[in-house]
């Protein structure tokens, strides 16, 4: 396998849709290539950092205002 | 397709499912439920669609409103929160719309870059890199860099690497096929990934001046 080859199904190792024989390719692949080691290591902590931090957060306060705005205006449609 | 909810059988209901029914029979609390639910994602997709704090909460205020308007035309084929995401995705471009004067927003026509389709920068990262920033500038970091991104990189990441919706679903709420949603998603990734790495990286440690004749 190829850097190209394996940068082509990155997405695919990340998200675990990768078949047995391929998977095999790709282990050989990542022993002797330690660019694309780094680059699915690092592209999968990119990911989780995302996942962990709420970039845009919702103070309760602000929640519980726009939550009783919806909810009234929600009433009035009916 | 990911997005039918009842796959195991008939028996097997979405508790949403349930939620919109009582709400169609007269319920409004049910819907109390659904929005308290559902309000933070909301918030979180119109503000990356957008990029302004007061746009988002008008537009997580309008998406709730509109689809409790609408909820007779929802079929229960898809997920309520996929539908509830399509219908603040509209809501949230609409509003990108008018602040752009008029001009047409999409994020249905195919980006021509070749860039962030292949990784340039290789360094190693630090581990747990995030914890050389407190969180506020962690939250700047992390803001700063996907704010960077294309908007059609921006939202396909968004929802399918943050809200976790699936490839089809991400596809159906945006709009775009599934190899575009693909695609995109790939070059979201390796894009923030080596944008990430500025920060992120491991430090070389720094190499001792070199004074002549002051070691013996």
């Amino acid at each position: 396998m190829k850097c190209t080859e394996f940068l082509a199904i990155l997405d695919d190792v990340i998200d675990e849709s990768i078949a047995a024989q391929t998977r095999a390719e790709i282990e050989v692949h990542l022993r002797k290539c330690g660019h694309c080691e780094v680059v699915l290591d690092t592209t999968r902590k990119t990911i989780e950092i995302y996942r962990c931090h709420e970039i845009y957060e919702l103070p309760s306060e602000v929640s519980e205002r726009l939550h009783n705005a919806i909810m009234e205006r929600c009433k009035k449609a009916k | 397709m990911s997005t039918i909810q009842s796959v195991a059988g008939q028996d097997e209901q979405h508790p949403d499912v349930a939620l919109v029914e009582r709400v169609r029979a007269g319920d409004v609390s049910a819907y109390d439920t659904l929005v308290r639910k559902y309000e933070r994602q909301l918030f979180r997709i119109s503000q990356h669609i957008t990029q302004n704090r007061e746009d988002a909460e008008d537009v997580m205020q309008d998406a709730f409103l509109k689809a409790y308007e609408k909820l007779d035309q929802f079929q229960g084929n898809s997920k309520f929160y996929t539908w509830l995401v399509r219908i603040a995705v509209n809501e949230s471009l609409m509003r990108l719309r008018k602040r752009r004067t008029g001009k047409m927003v999409s994020i249905d026509d195919d980006i021509v870059t070749e860039e962030g389709s292949m990784p340039r920068d290789f360094a190693d990262w630090a581990p747990n890199p995030e914890q050389n920033y407190n969180q506020a500038e962690l939250a700047e970091i992390l803001k700063k860099t996907i704010q960077g991104l294309p908007e059609g990189f921006r939202l396909v990441f968004a929802l399918r690497d943050v809200e976790g919706l699936s490839t089809e679903e991400t596809a159906e709420t945006l709009g775009l096929s599934v190899p575009a949603v693909k695609s995109r998603l790939l070059r979201a990734r390796l894009q923030l990934r080596d944008r990430l790495t500025r920060y992120f990286k491991k430090k070389t440690p720094a190499v001792a001046p070199q004074v002549n004749g002051a070691e013996a």
